[in-house]
C-alpha cells in the first residue's frame, strides 16, 4: 500500500531531465568537442609540416647544434648536440632564478620594513622605489639596465683593472678562474663540516641554556670553527691555483667571465620582484596586531628584536603564500633574457627552433620545462609553508 | 609615609615646527641618525650626477644625434619622434582614423555610465562585439577608407592600448567560463578547466606568445594565414583568460553558500542563477582584482615586441636603431618607461580607491 502510494505520487521524470544523465551528456559533448578540435588541429599541423618538409620527432636532439653559447657551465661547443644546448640553457635559467630569488628576497624584506620605518627619509625612499619600479614593465627595465651597464663600461682597450687580476670592460667582468689542485676536495670537506657545525653548536647551546640556565660560550667556538677554514687551506697544501684573465689584442682571454647581460638580468629581476615582495612584507607586518608590538615593547625588547623575534615569525605566515607566487613569477620572467641576449633556456629554445624548424617539439619541451620548474618551486614553498604555519596546541 | 608630594615631571618636550619635525622623523634614535646620514650621503652621491646628465648638461631641442651634447641626455628624441611613440609607423596623414576610432570608443561607452540606461548589460555586450569590427575596419582601411594600412605599421601607445584592451575584454568571457568550469561538479569539465588554467599559469607569457607565433600558423588549414597582431591577440587573450579565471574564482568562493542555495530553492536553473544571482555579486567583489590584472596585462603587452611588433616598448627600441638617433637608447627607454608608469600608477591608485570604497580587502 505504502509503496503503491510512493510510486503513484512521484511523477515520472523523463530521462532528459535527470541531472545525472544530463551531466553525462554535457561531458560527452565537451569531450567530443575537444577531441574533434584537437584532431582537426593535429591534422592541419601534420599537413603543414609535410608541406614544409619538417620531419617530426625528437631525433634532432642528438644532432650537433652548430651554434655557440656565450655562457656555459658545462662543456659545450658548436659540435655538441641540441640536447646539450637545452641543458646548458636550463642550467643558465636555474642560476639566474636562484640568484634572483635570493637578491629579490633581501631587497624586498629590507624595503618592506623600510617603508614602515619612522624615519621619514627611509620610508619615503622605499615608497618611491616601490611605486616607480612596480609600475614599469620588467622588459623595459631590463633593456634600460642593460643599456646603462653597456654605456657605463669602458671599451676593451681601456679596460679597468684591479691588481691585474680583475678586468672590467664591455665584454663583462673578468675574474680569476679557480683551478682545483690535489687536496682541494679535502679542504672543501673541512669547510662544509665547519659551516655545518655552527648551527649544531647554536642548537646545543640553546638546549643547555634551557636545561641548566647557562649557555655555551658560542662566540669563541664559532670563531674557532671559522678559523678552521683558512687553517685547513694551508694544512691541505694550498689546493687552489688561479687562471688569471690576460688582456688580448681585442678581448681578454682566460679567467671567469661575468657577462653584462647576466648582471642586467639578475639585477633587473631582483629589483622588479623585490618591489612586489616589499609590498607583501609590508602587508604581512601590518597584519600582526598592534597588541603584539605593545606586549613585546613592554617586555623591554628593542624595536629590532621585536621585529625579529615577535613580528616577523607571525608575519611570515601571511607572507609566504604570495611570496611563493613572486618566486614563480621571477622564474618565469627570467625568460625575458631573450630580449637582452642572455642565453637562458627560452633564448636557446628559440635559436634551436630557428635552426631546426621543429616548432612543435621545441614548444612542447619549453612549456614542459617551465611547468616542471613552477611545480618544483611550489612544492618546495608549500613544504616551507607547512613548516612555518601556525602549530595549534 | 611620604611627607611631601613629588613634583610633577615636565611634559615631554615636543617641539613644534620644522626643528621638532626633523628631530622626530629623522634623528629620533642614534640608529636613525646614522641611517639618515648614510642615506643623505648616498643621495648626494647619486642625485647630482643624474641631474647634471638629465637636466643641466642635457639638450631638449637637438633635432638629431649629431647635435647632441657629449655627456648629457638628449631629450630632442622625444620631441622629434613623439608622434611615433604614440602611433608607431602609422602614416601621419591618416591619424584622423585613430582619433575617430578613439572618439567612437568614448561615445560608445557613454551610455554605460548613464545610470538609468535600459538593458545596459545587453548593450555593453553588443558594443563589445560590434566595436572591434568597426574599429579594425577604420584603422586598417578597406572599401571607402583608403589607403589600406597593414597591422605591421600600427604601433606605439596606440598598439599597446589595442592589445591590452582586447586582452582584458576577451579574457572576461574566457575567465568566467573557466572559473565556472573549475567549480563545476562534472569531473571531465572540471579536469579540462584545471588543466588549461594550470598549464597557462605555469609557463611564462613569452612561451605562450612563442607558441602563438610558431604554432598558430601550423594549426590553420594550408593556405590560410594569420597576421602577427592577430597571433599576439590570441596569445594574450588566452593567457590573461587563465589569470582572470583565478580572480573570478576568488569571487565565486567568497560568496556565502546561502546565495547558491537560495537561487536553486527559487527554482532557477543553473544558468539563470549564475546570470541573475551569483555572477553579479561575485564580479562586484573582485573588481579591484580585475583592475590589478589589467595593470599587469598592460605591462605584459610590452612582450609582444619579442614577436616583432612595435608597441610602446618596441617603437622606443626601433627609434634608436634609426640613423638619426642611434645610441640614445637610455633616453628613449626612460621616456617609454615614463609613459607606462603614468598609466599603471593611475590605475593602481584607482584600484586602491576602489578597494577602500568596496572594502573587499578586509571583508573577512
Amino acid at each position: 500500500m505504502r509503496s503503491e502510494l510512493a510510486t503513484s505520487e512521484v511523477p515520472r521524470v523523463p530521462f532528459y531531465r535527470d541531472p545525472r544523465i544530463r551531466a553525462l551528456f554535457y561531458q560527452l559533448l565537451v569531450v567530443l568537442f575537444v577531441v574533434g578540435g584537437t584532431a582537426i588541429l593535429i591534422h592541419n599541423t601534420l599537413l603543414n609540416l609535410a608541406r614544409l618538409g619538417v620531419a617530426s620527432g625528437f631525433g634532432f636532439l642528438a644532432r650537433p647544434s652548430g651554434f655557440d653559447i656565450g655562457q656555459h657551465l658545462i662543456d659545450y661547443s658548436a659540435q655538441s648536440t641540441f640536447g646539450r644546448a637545452f641543458l646548458v640553457g636550463f642550467i643558465n635559467t636555474i642560476i639566474v632564478a636562484i640568484l634572483g630569488i635570493v637578491l629579490a628576497t633581501i631587497i624586498g624584506f629590507l624595503m618592506g620594513i623600510a617603508r614602515l620605518s619612522h624615519n621619514w627619509l627611509v620610508s619615503s625612499l622605499a615608497t618611491v622605489y616601490i611605486e616607480v619600479v612596480r609600475n614599469i614593465p620588467l622588459l623595459l627595465q631590463l633593456l634600460l639596465y642593460y643599456a646603462i651597464i653597456v654605456h657605463a663600461l669602458p671599451q676593451p682597450r681601456e679596460s679597468a683593472t684591479l691588481f691585474d687580476a680583475i678586468l672590467l670592460n664591455t665584454g663583462g667582468l673578468f675574474l680569476p678562474r679557480p683551478l682545483p689542485q690535489p687536496g682541494f676536495w679535502l679542504w672543501v670537506a673541512i669547510v662544509v663540516l665547519a659551516l655545518l657545525a655552527i648551527p649544531v653548536v647554536m642548537k646545543l647551546s640553546t638546549r643547555r641554556r634551557e636545561l641548566t640556565g647557562h649557555a655555551l660560550p658560542t662566540t669563541p667556538i664559532v670563531i674557532g670553527l671559522l678559523l678552521l677554514i683558512p687553517a685547513g687551506y694551508f694544512l691541505t697544501g694550498r689546493p687552489l691555483a688561479f687562471d688569471y684573465p690576460q688582456m688580448g689584442r681585442f678581448r681578454p682571454s682566460g679567467g671567469l667571465v661575468v657577462q653584462p647581460e647576466f648582471v642586467a638580468l639578475v639585477v633587473g629581476l631582483a629589483i622588479y620582484t623585490g618591489s612586489f615582495i616589499a609590498e607583501i612584507v609590508r602587508s604581512g607586518i601590518l597584519s600582526v596586531s598592534k597588541g603584539q608590538w605593545e606586549a613585546a615593547l613592554s617586555l623591554g625588547l628593542s624595536r629590532g628584536r621585536t621585529l625579529r623575534l615577535i613580528v616577523v615569525p607571525q608575519a611570515l605566515r601571511v607572507i609566504i603564500p604570495p611570496q611563493t607566487n613572486q618566486y614563480l613569477n621571477l622564474t618565469k620572467n627570467s625568460s625575458l633574457a631573450v630580449a637582452i641576449g642572455y642565453p637562458d633556456f627560452f633564448n636557446i629554445a628559440g635559436t634551436i627552433n630557428n635552426q631546426t624548424g621543429q616548432a612543435v617539439e621545441v614548444v612542447a619541451i619549453t612549456m614542459g620545462v617551465y611547468l616542471v620548474l613552477s611545480l618544483l618551486t611550489s612544492v618546495f614553498m608549500n613544504w616551507y609553508n607547512a613548516r612555518m604555519a601556525l602549530v595549534e596546541r | 609615609m611620604a611627607t611631601e608630594s613629588l613634583s610633577l615631571a615636565p611634559p615631554v618636550a615636543e617641539r613644534p615646527g620644522p626643528i621638532g619635525w626633523t628631530r622626530r622623523n629623522l634623528f629620533a634614535t642614534p640608529f636613525d641618525v646614522a641611517l639618515t646620514i648614510l642615506i643623505a650621503l648616498f643621495l648626494l652621491w647619486i642625485v647630482p650626477p643624474l641631474v647634471r646628465w638629465g637636466v643641466v648638461d642635457a639638450s631638449f631641442t637637438a633635432p638629431n644625434r649629431d647635435l647632441c651634447p657629449a655627456d648629457g641626455a638628449c631629450w630632442g628624441i622625444v620631441r622629434d619622434r613623439f608622434h611615433q611613440y604614440l602611433f608607431g609607423l602609422y602614416p601621419v596623414d591618416q591619424y584622423w582614423r585613430i582619433f575617430a576610432g578613439g572618439l567612437l570608443l568614448i561615445l560608445g561607452c557613454v551610455p554605460l555610465a548613464v545610470r538609468r540606461f535600459p538593458h545596459k548589460v545587453l548593450y555593453g555586450v553588443a558594443f563589445m562585439v560590434i566595436y572591434p569590427y568597426v574599429a579594425s575596419w577604420l584603422f586598417e582601411g578597406g572599401g571607402p577608407i583608403q589607403p589600406v594600412i597593414d597591422t605591421p605599421l600600427w604601433g606605439g601607445l596606440f598598439l599597446t592600448l589595442i592589445i591590452s584592451i582586447v586582452g582584458i575584454v576577451a579574457s572576461f568571457p574566457i575567465g568566467i567560463a573557466l572559473a565556472l568550469g573549475r567549480r563545476s561538479t562534472m569531473p571531465v569539465i572540471r579536469a579540462l578547466c584545471v588543466a588549461f588554467i594550470e598549464l597557462v599559469r605555469g609557463v611564462p607569457l613569452v612561451t605562450v606568445l612563442f607558441m602563438a607565433s610558431v604554432m598558430l600558423p601550423l594549426f590553420l588549414p594550408p593556405g590560410w594565414s594569420i597576421d602577427k597582431l592577430m597571433r599576439a591577440l590570441v596569445g594574450v587573450s588566452l593567457f590573461s583568460g587563465a589569470y582572470m579565471a583565478e580572480v573570478i574564482r576568488g569571487g565565486l568562493q567568497a560568496l556565502p553558500k546561502g546565495q547558491y542555495e537560495a537561487a536553486s530553492a527559487l527554482g532557477l536553473t543553473y544558468w539563470q542563477s549564475m546570470r541573475l544571482v551569483i555572477l553579479p555579486q561575485a564580479l562586484r567583489l573582485v573588481i579591484p582584482g580585475i583592475v590589478n590584472s589589467f595593470i599587469s596585462l598592460f605591462k605584459d603587452t610590452s612582450l609582444v615586441f619579442i614577436m616583432g611588433l612595435y608597441d610602446l616598448l618596441g617603437i622606443s627600441r626601433l627609434i634608436v636603431t634609426s640613423k638619426e638617433w642611434l645610441g640614445h637608447d637610455i633616453e628613449s627607454y626612460i621616456f617609454a618607461a615614463f609613459g607606462f608608469w603614468i598609466f599603471c600608477f593611475a590605475m593602481s591608485r584607482y584600484s586602491q580607491r576602489l578597494e577602500r570604497r568596496l572594502h573587499t580587502g578586509h571583508r573577512h
